[in-house]
């Protein structure tokens, strides 16, 4: 309140111009954090299983760098085939789907509720059926990528204003069209939400997925093991690559998302 | 707030008749009716084994089994509560102190602009990977078993409870804020009056999320060795046996299946009792 | 004028902007407004007519000038609750019944809900909202939704009423309606009413005098006295003095428009 209070702020490129820069508070906690980490960890020294310092997880991370890569690489590329296969599938779906209303307004119930089922508990399921090899885990990533992503497509291709409808009417224009230059633009902004969030979804899937069983050189596997056997640094520089993979995903999609809708971009600031 | 949610019960207009409850009742039953012919006409038709898809009835002959400790479905019922027990725990903790970040968030922007965009971050990677290490860690400190979990399901309800509530918080227009201002309202009215009751909406959304992600976490923590109750170490069990009790891992998923549905229907209920002034939907 | 002026403003100027590049939404603009007046503001958007209703309130701040509202710099004035202020939208929380939206601003100033209850009824009843008190904002259409907000305003009893278009988003025969419902406020309440409009026909249907705005800068470039006699009704728009009357406010912002183009 107070500072809405000064009529005329002298926004200069002052000292407080550098505090309001968006990285610099970031970055500063990030500092902060790691120092006090490494700083308490010196202090109090438990054991190293309990809580390693941020040094010995980057001297971990460092000495198997490669090896932690490759393994972050097949898991992320369990991720990436459950989500090719789960969005598409939910793309292909939400299309049929949203033609018919009747159709929508039956199936759209049991996909919403599907949210609140753990799918990833089916993971032992999914091993039964497709082997313990990473097909099991592409199947249930692919299974926790495909509702959200029709939900979203077919709110998106359902989303054009009635007026937006009367108006292609109004040029005669045909249905496939109506469906290319209308619904599937005002569709695309539901469709990248979904697939954002199917980014960390298929991630976190693949990982707890292997949780359930699989082989060594996958990330979910490696930091289980390394976990039970109390080499803790090692499963957390795990975690610092399987967090890598997973904002290089999310950035992809991103880019992606800025590259097809362009009109979009500067909305996305806020 | 009390006397306009009594009030309110009049105005709700949208009141499920019993004749819509019956439609209702009758198209479930004709969906599992028609899941069941699919699900056994296909194992008929592709021999699919018994392993990989047990009869219908396998899987009801796992519920009544009788084991030393009584029937199977009442053990899994038991382990059922024991996981709900661990994610209610990780939920009340992960939403209240989600909800206080949210609040100290909007209060100071600088302390916002250093920690939001790791909140956000967290989102989009898989840290829940550390819940083995959760797991280890509290129980070579002697802490109680079901403690490890909490903490899981606590994390994964947190974030989105912060992400949201924050959302809420900020959701005020600009007229309504200065309308609070041209009564001389304190910051601590504003906020009681004004953000608080405007950010319940976006805390349900969260806590609806938060519900089902608590049973995922509990149930993750659940998994690795050492673990003896909960339905999580039910289900690595079943897939252990299922060639010998091919209906038991069914079961055992069947289960946490409903769980996670209870706790996601539990808030969405609770939604709807507190958030009476809502325009209802369609 | 035999009292002092419930509202003075002097030389009031307001600039926005920062260094590099600024707006003069006001320039120099002086006013006096005596105890019960009902004034109106009137202009084309951008002649600050928002912006000098929103500095009397104390939700902007001039950049330079003095304004002083019920003897009170008007911060003073805000804290001591001298004013209740309606917006174009009618801006009612959700959350809230009609009668808990009205009795808002009475919570804020920690006024016992007892003593003032009677009032609180008495105003919704004034605004014809006596059988809706328990319902919520979205169960109302727009201008019974205007009214609730209205009711709010004066529930706390304030000695300035300030309105900023508030019927602004209304249909034409909703607006009209309001307007004598607001006629017969002021005639029972005898508030000091000051109201923005950019309609020319609403503010000499409503007002003792208008003040005509003119934009770049925002400025007074007239003030009209209306002696239409009140009470007014229905017929006072089939007045030929309120034609007249019209015309004259018309010209005004005209002559200003040809000049600046």
């Amino acid at each position: 309140m107070a500072a809405s209070d000064a009529p005329l702020p002298e926004n200069g490129p002052t000292r407080q111009a550098f505090w309001n820069r968006p990285w610099v508070a970031p970055l500063l906690v990030f500092v902060l954090v790691l120092a006090s980490w490494e700083l308490l960890v010196m202090i109090f020294q438990p054991p190293t299983f309990l809580l390693p310092s941020p040094s010995l997880i980057w001297q971990s991370l460092a000495g198997q760098f490669l090896a932690l890569m490759g393994y972050g690489f097949n898991t992320f590329m369990e991720a990436l085939g459950g989500f090719v296969i789960g969005c598409g599938l939910g793309l292909l779906t939400a299309m049929l789907v949203a033609r018919s209303k009747w159709l929508s307004d039956l199936l759209l119930p049991f996909a919403i509720a599907s949210n609140s089922v753990p799918i990833v508990a089916m993971a032992p399921i999914a091993i039964v059926w497709f082997g313990i090899g990473p097909w099991s885990k592409v199947a249930i990533v692919a299974v926790m990528c495909f509702f959200p992503t029709m939900v979203s497509t077919v709110r998106g291709l359902t989303s054009a204003s009635p007026d937006a409808i009367a108006l292609m009417n109004s040029y005669a224009a045909s249905n496939w069209q109506i469906f290319t230059k209308l619904r599937v633009p005002s569709a695309l902004p539901f469709v990248f939400n979904a697939l954002k969030i199917c980014t960390a979804v298929s991630m976190i899937g693949a990982i707890v997925a292997e949780f359930f069983g699989g082989a060594v050189n996958y990330l979910g596997i490696y930091i289980k093991t390394q976990a039970s056997i109390l080499k803790t640094p090692d499963a957390w520089a795990a975690i610092v690559v399987a967090c890598f993979y997973g904002l290089a995903f999310y950035f992809a999609i991103v880019l992606l998302e800025r590259w097809l809708m362009p009109w979009h971009r500067h909305r996305e600031q806020h | 707030m009390a006397e306009s949610v009594t009030s309110a019960g009049e105005l709700d207009t949208t009141g499920h008749s019993p004749r819509r409850w019956l439609w209702l009742l009758l198209g479930y039953l004709v969906a599992f009716g028609l899941i069941a012919v699919v699900w056994e006409g296909s194992k008929a038709l592709f021999a699919i084994p018994d392993y990989k898809l047990p009869h219908l009835a396998q899987i009801a002959e796992a519920f009544f089994r009788p084991t030393p400790k009584g029937p199977t479905w009442l053990i899994l019922i038991q382990d059922a509560l024991y996981t709900a027990f661990e994610a209610f725990v990780g939920f009340t903790i992960g939403s209240v102190s989600g909800f206080l970040i949210a609040a100290l968030f909007q209060r100071y922007v600088h302390v916002r602009r250093g920690f939001m965009p790791y909140v956000i971050a967290s989102q989009t990677v898989p840290i829940i990977a550390v819940a083995p290490m959760i797991v280890v860690g509290t129980g070579s400190l002697g802490a109680p078993p079901w403690l490890s979990k909490s903490i899981i399901a606590a994390y994964l309800t947190f974030f989105p409870v912060v992400i949201n509530v924050l959302r809420g918080l900020e959701s005020v227009d600009r007229d309504a804020l200065l309308l609070m201002r041209s009564y001389a309202a304190t910051d601590n009215q504003i906020f009681r009056l004004l953000r608080l009751p405007a950010s319940v909406p976006y805390l349900f959304t969260a806590l609806k999320i938060a519900a089902t992600a608590s049973i995922i976490g509990a149930i993750i923590g659940e998994l690795p060795v050492g673990s003896t109750r909960g339905i999580g170490v039910q289900i690595v069990v079943g897939s252990q046996y299922n060639t010998f009790n091919p209906g038991f891992l069914w079961a055992t998923i069947i289960v946490a299946a409903l769980l996670g549905m209870i706790a996601y229907g539990m808030v969405a209920l609770a939604e709807r009792r507190i958030v009476r002034w809502k325009r209802p939907e369609s | 004028m035999p009292t002092a002026p419930i509202i003075a403003i002097d030389k009031v100027s307001r600039i926005y902007g920062n260094a590099n590049a600024t707006t003069v939404a006001l320039k120099d603009v002086s006013l006096t407004i005596e105890k019960g007046e009902l004034i109106s503001l009137v202009g084309p958007s951008g002649c600050g007519k928002s912006t000098l209703l929103r500095l009397i309130a104390d939700l902007d701040t001039p950049s330079q000038g003095k304004i002083t509202v019920n003897g009170h710099a008007p911060e003073q004035a805000r804290k001591q609750r001298e004013y209740g202020f309606v917006f174009q939208a009618p801006t009612l929380y959700d959350w809230r019944t009609v009668e808990r939206n009205a009795r808002l601003p009475l919570e804020v100033m920690g006024r016992p809900a007892g003593e003032w209850q009677a009032r609180l009824d008495k105003m919704l009843a004034m605004v014809g909202l006596r059988d809706f008190h328990q319902h919520y904002p979205w169960q109302l259409s727009g201008g019974m939704q205007q009214r609730a907000s209205i009711a709010r305003a004066l529930s706390f009893d304030p000695a300035i009423l300030l309105m900023d278009e508030p019927f602004g988003a209304l249909d034409e025969f909703t607006r009209e309606r309001m307007n004598m419902e607001l006629l017969d406020i002021w005639e029972t309440t005898h508030k000091t009413i000051l109201f923005v409009t950019h309609s020319i026909a609403e503010a000499v249907f409503l007002s003792s005098r208008i003040v005509v705005m003119t934009p770049r800068p925002g400025r007074i470039a007239a003030t009209v006295n209306v002696d239409l006699p009140y009470p007014r009704n229905f017929d006072t728009r089939e007045d030929p003095r309120f034609f007249e009357l019209v015309t004259q406010v018309r010209e005004t912002l005209k002559e200003e428009f040809v000049g600046h183009v």
